[in-house]
């Protein structure tokens, strides 16, 4: 079963993490490593880091068709940072997943307990429908 | 290179695998020394012939190769032991019996308890059926790189757990065996999907299943479930043009075309059924096939045999746990006896655990709801059961017999499908 994990933990404003060099090195190690192992566990479908919000832009039609590109966001809402979409045996695999994922570590080396949003893709083949 | 040899080569690969594996348990370098041999074969058998006994031939190629890669690791003690069987098991070509070899050994080892559902199906698709890495990948939408991954896992977990290459006893062969064929069932259903559209590039998996199906067909034609299970692959298969319609949306049953099913498939279905149930074995997979017999012998979807139908999911009940089956039965059930008696069937799974939240389970009771013409409910329950299914053509449809029914100002005639009782 195909789960998609989502770490939603950028804010508009918000920059590059201040920390100490050493603490912004080990982080960039974990996730490095959190990636290559579910690539060698055979788990990983895809995994993408996204741009800051600074770079977000909401786009809408307008009444030609036209796209009208807008870069205001309200203070406080939230932006995908990135997400893995991993192919499991369980839900539970999923969650062990993500929990490893929410523990990087952060200034200090604390894990940083993000949270992750964790739901399945929709992949499953239909039953035959009567 | 002559495409018979080709054939042949194909068609022998997953024994001699399997020969080599259970002599030298080691599947990696075993594979490896199959493909040797296969290049071996290519290249002297178009000049010199097809050798008497191809299998043998092959087996005793890859044979030397793993003995060259044994001492090239200077693995002293696994030679040793080896010699004494080298003069027995790789003696000349002539002397290699078929029958010294189960021929489903690969098979066996591939759907090792050791593994999950997934792994078997990757690693049976491997070495069984010859696929390579990239097109079992794109089978499941799933990155090169990770099936690999999951692939040489699976070879390692067999080779971790212990559990011995043979299969001393017929129970454990018994038990195996099960597992074969669920794999099998496992990747039909997986491969059961439109082939139009974008997904012509995909493996047809529904495909692969039913020819390695024949595979163990061939090498136990006496077992009552292995030819149901294939009857029921080839009766469900015949099926597959009708199944969507030309944007993908799920067509049910009831409504398909059935000038697109494939009555070559269905005849042989059928015998095969015919000729299993003869014997007088009876099985899960035998009953499925029977029930897919029915509906594939109706010529229109109101001629369909809905009693022997239902007689048949009360049998299949008792022997399998599989929530599908319940909701079927209550609807063959409401077909029978009308939608009340189905719906009084469905309050009583709601209580089972093995079927009570299950999403289908609100499919099938908006089913019955409509063919019963309370509509309103129908609704809301086609609705629930489209937030919970995983499966995104079965969401459309649900969602889409939501709006059907909502949109139209009914009777219960209207929905065509009540049962003449």
């Amino acid at each position: 079963m195909k789960y998609i994990l989502m770490m939603n933990t950028m804010k508009a404003g918000e920059g590059v993490p201040c920390w100490p060099k050493k603490d912004l090195q080990a982080h960039v190690a974990f996730m490095r490593k959190f990636s290559q192992d579910l690539r060698d566990s055979g788990e990983l479908i895809s995994a993408e880091g996204l741009s800051f919000p600074d770079q977000a832009k909401v786009v809408r039609a307008s009444k030609d068709g036209t796209p009208i590109t807008d870069g205001v966001f309200p203070e406080g809402k939230e932006f995908l940072a990135g997400y893995w979409i991993v192919d499991v045996a369980t839900p539970e695999r999923a969650y062990a997943i993500a929990a490893r994922a929410s523990a990087a570590p952060g200034p200090g080396g604390a894990p940083l307990n993000m949270p992750i949003e964790v739901r399945p893709v929709l992949s499953a083949p239909p039953p035959e429908m009567l | 290179m002559a495409v018979p040899i080709e054939n042949l080569l194909r068609d022998l690969t997953p024994q001699v695998l399997g020969a080599v594996i259970r002599r030298f348990h080691d599947f990696a370098s075993a594979e490896d020394a199959v493909q040797e041999a296969l290049l071996a074969a290519t290249i002297q058998w178009p000049q010199e012939g097809i050798p008497d006994n191809p299998r043998g031939w092959l087996i005793q190629v890859a044979g030397r190769r793993m003995m060259d890669y044994l001492r090239s690791e200077e693995a002293r003690r696994r030679r040793e032991e080896l010699a004494a069987s080298e003069a027995v098991q790789l003696a000349p070509s002539a002397d290699v019996e078929p029958e010294a070899d189960d021929p489903l050994t690969l098979f066996f080892m591939c759907c090792h308890p050791a593994l999950t559902p997934s792994s078997a199906i990757a690693l049976t698709l491997h070495a069984v059926g010859g696929l390579t890495t990239a097109e079992i990948a794109a089978a499941f939408l799933v990155p090169a790189a990770t099936m690999a991954q999951r692939i040489s896992r699976a070879k390692a977990s067999i080779k971790a757990s212990g559990v011995p290459l043979q299969l001393p006893t017929s129970q454990e062969r018994a038990q195996r065996l099960r597992a074969v064929l669920h794999v099998l069932y496992l990747i039909f259903n997986e491969g059961y999907t439109s082939s139009a559209g974008p997904h012509l590039q995909r493996l047809e998996l529904s495909r692969e299943a039913i020819r390695l199906a024949r595979c163990v067909h061939t090498s136990l034609p006496d077992d009552g479930e292995v030819a149901g299970l294939l009857a029921l692959m080839l009766l469900t298969d015949a099926r597959r043009l009708a199944r969507t319609d030309p944007d993908g949306e799920l067509i049910p049953l009831t409504k398909q075309d059935r000038t697109l099913w494939d009555q070559v498939e269905i005849s042989e279905g059928i015998a095969l059924l015919t000729a299993t149930l003869s014997k007088g074995s009876i099985g899960a997979y035998q009953l499925q096939a029977a029930i897919a017999a029915v509906h594939d012998e109706a010529a229109r979807a109101e001629d369909t045999d809905w009693p022997q139908i239902l007689a048949l999911y009360e049998l299949l009940k008792r022997m399998s746990d599989n929530p599908m089956v319940m909701l079927n039965h209550a609807i063959a059930a409401a077909m029978v006896h009308g939608p009340s008696k189905g719906l009084e069937l469905l309050r009583a799974l709601d209580s089972d655990a093995r079927v009570a939240g299950h999403h289908r389970l609100d499919a099938v009771r908006a089913h019955l709801l409509e063919m019963a013409g309370d509509h309103q409910a129908a609704v809301t329950h086609y609705r629930i059961a489209a937030r919970r299914t995983t499966s995104i053509p079965e969401r459309n449809y649900l969602i889409t017999q939501a709006a059907r029914l909502s949109e139209s100002t009914a009777s219960p005639d209207r929905a065509g499908i009540a049962p003449q009782s």
